[in-house]
């Protein structure tokens, strides 16, 4: 190998390194605490029990035996899946026309429009959470499933159109006028090119979408009733309240795997081996 | 009877006249080419044509019909874009076979007419690929096959040749040709390549700041420009300011400043005294030793001059020449002589002339 390739090579690693170091610390770490975690008991006052005791490992499946013992904690999890696909299906329907508006108009206005949809990220979370139960009560729809989608779907509005947009934006404006010139109407146009080519910012956006709604506590908490609750306000609840923190490591743990595989399957569905035949 | 009919087009943007007052008609099974330098309005005009844009004034007519008010899906015109715009989500097949899906034929005749299409344009064998595996000769090919396999009226290209190099696009040229007349469908070619206009055109119409300056086959437009704009556009020219100093009699006898009276091939309608330019094609132009037995005296326009550059292309060599009274002219000679690289070296006086029909007066 040439000297300078060597050098370039230890760039790479010099460059590389801060942040590999703080993913293992602070994200590969924490994550294998928590699968240990999941598999130990529970401390006498609460937190977890000592892993070793009298010279043995204390290890026990009592959390996930309890987990898939209760129909509870499945229909937590599956309410949590149908309000997040719920959420990440309205982000797209409104987000979808917003951003092709954006992509399409004139380039010296894009800048400030996309300042718009970010504008809300100025004021606090909670604050702009809290605005809507003054909008909500009035209208009697406070403490409902309604108030909790609505919750969702503004916060994560912005983070369904960033996605989108940047994708749009980048169409080459000749394909359309390719199609139309070709035979194909305005829907068809739509349909046939903007649609497919929009699809890995439709992903992106889902992406960003449909995970942070499955672990958001905060707007159920404030917004939803008794009966509304996910799996992001079970789990804080295991940490905080019930102080079991095996079983709320172990519905960290599922939730992870459930996302991961949900991914993997979408990956599967959009790859383009499959595209083709 | 014409096939496409463009009659008093004027297209403005702005106080800019893109395209000034065109009329043009052209034929079926034609091979039309628009060329002209860039932003001449050749490109706005092929848009007009497709349906992207409608004339301010003017109307085009296709088979008789008018076309205005027609959306380009609508009409039997397709475009080859520079760019290709072939679909990156859809294989070769797909993409070639989508005016047909547009225009609703079933499953059965599409699956015929990509076969034969494929075949066609040799890509039988590339059909399930995707555009970004495609080289670059490949995908001017599948847009080509796009283009054509729904049979339309017209096939318009928009300089499809600009994005290739120059041994490619040699190559495609020759393809463009046989397949035009292979199918026999009528094209009308956009390039601001002159070489690409008279190697590929039936007929060529040169374009100049939205006007029409002339429209003739190759052969009329390369050795008998209209005006200064064509001659200077198409090729090398030697243009000479002259003054007519006879034209009657079947001849017309020119007098080039300071250099002396030339005999050029006679044009009708030129009045004694009147100015313009004598232009003259550089491989029209005749070069021998001076004093050697080659020189050729008896050419009418004979002159002695001096070597004062030369630019050497390998097959052909470029001569500067400085004429008596240091008018300066270009001569094109072939490099015939085997293992010679040029027949004469800069200072060399020679012996210059052409025959007296060759070249042409231009009014300025």
């Amino acid at each position: 190998m040439t000297k300078r390739g060597l050098r370039g090579d230890l760039t790479r690693w010099l460059v590389s390194l801060p942040p590999t170091v703080f993913l293992l610390v602070f994200f590969l770490a924490p994550t294998l605490i928590m699968v240990t975690a999941s598999f130990q008991n529970p401390g006498e006052f609460g937190g977890l029990a000592p892993l070793f005791a009298e010279g043995q490992a204390r290890l026990t499946l009592e959390t996930y035996r309890f987990f898939f013992g209760d129909w509870i904690y499945a229909e937590i999890f599956l309410r949590s899946f149908l309000v997040a696909g719920a959420t990440t299906l309205i982000c797209l329907i409104f987000a979808y026309p917003l951003a092709l508006t954006i992509a399409a108009s004139p380039k010296r206005h894009r800048d400030l429009l996309v300042l718009l949809v970010i504008l809300p990220f100025a004021s606090n979370f909670l604050i702009r959470v809290y605005a809507w139960i003054i909008l909500l009560g009035p209208a009697g729809l406070l403490y409902t499933p309604i108030a909790v989608i609505a919750g969702m779907v503004y916060v994560h509005l912005p983070f369904m159109i960033l996605p989108l947009y940047t994708n749009l934006e980048k169409h080459d404006p000749t394909l359309l006028e390719a199609a139309q010139d070709l035979g194909a109407g305005a829907w068809t146009r739509f349909w046939r090119v903007t649609w497919p080519l929009s699809l890995p910012g439709i992903w992106s956006g889902t992406a960003l979408v449909f995970i942070p709604v499955l672990g958001m506590f905060a707007i159920p908490e404030l917004l939803g009733g008794t009966g509304d609750i996910l799996i992001g306000n079970l789990i804080k609840e295991q940490f905080l309240e019930s102080r079991d923190w095996p079983l709320g490591s172990t519905l960290s743990l599922l939730l992870t795997l459930a996302v991961l595989a949900l991914a993997a399957l979408s990956a599967w569905a959009a790859s383009p081996r499959r595209q083709r035949s | 009877m014409a096939i496409l009919e463009i009659r008093n087009v004027t297209r403005r943007f702005a106080s800019l006249k893109a395209v000034d007052d065109v009329s043009l008609s052209i034929e079926a099974g034609e091979f039309f080419t628009l060329l002209g330098p860039s932003g001449c309005g050749k490109t706005t005009l092929l848009r007009l044509i497709a349906g992207f844009d409608e004339p301010d004034d003017g109307a085009l007519f296709l088979d008789g019909a008018p076309l205005a008010g027609i959306p380009p899906e609508k009409r039997p015109v397709h475009t080859v874009f520079q760019s290709y715009a072939l679909f990156p989500h859809l294989s070769v097949a797909h993409n070639i076979a989508f005016p047909l899906r547009m225009a609703g034929q079933n499953d059965e005749q599409i699956r015929q007419l990509l076969k034969e299409t494929l075949e066609l344009v040799h890509l039988a064998d590339k059909a399930q690929h995707f555009p970004h595996e495609l080289s670059g000769g490949q995908k001017q090919r599948v847009a080509l096959a796009r283009g054509l396999i729904n049979k339309p009226r017209l096939l318009l290209l928009d300089e499809p040749l600009g994005a290739l190099d120059a041994k490619l696009r040699e190559q495609m040229e020759g393809e463009l040709i046989a397949l035009q007349r292979e199918v026999g469908i009528t094209f009308v070619f956009v390039t601001h390549s002159q070489q690409e206009a008279l190697a590929l055109s039936h007929r060529i119409a040169v374009m100049n700041c939205g006007r029409i300056e002339q429209v003739d086959c190759p052969e009329q437009i390369y050795g008998f420009p209209k005006n200064r704009f064509v001659a200077d556009f198409i090729g090398t020219i030697n243009l000479l300011p002259v003054e007519v100093r006879e034209a009657s009699h079947g001849r017309l006898r020119l007098a080039v400043d300071g250099l002396g009276e030339i005999i050029a091939a006679p044009a009708a309608g030129l009045k004694t005294g009147e100015r313009g330019s004598f232009a003259l094609r550089p491989e029209q132009v005749r070069v021998a030793a001076a004093g050697g037995h080659h020189e050729i005296p008896e050419l009418h326009n004979h002159f002695h001059g001096r070597v004062r550059d030369f630019l050497y292309l390998g097959d052909v060599t470029v001569y500067k020449l400085e004429l008596d009274n240091g008018v300066l002219i270009e001569a094109l000679l072939a490099n015939s002589a085997p293992g010679r690289a040029k027949f004469f070296e800069i200072g060399d006086t020679v012996s210059v002339g052409w025959r007296c029909d060759a070249g042409v007066y231009l009014r300025d």
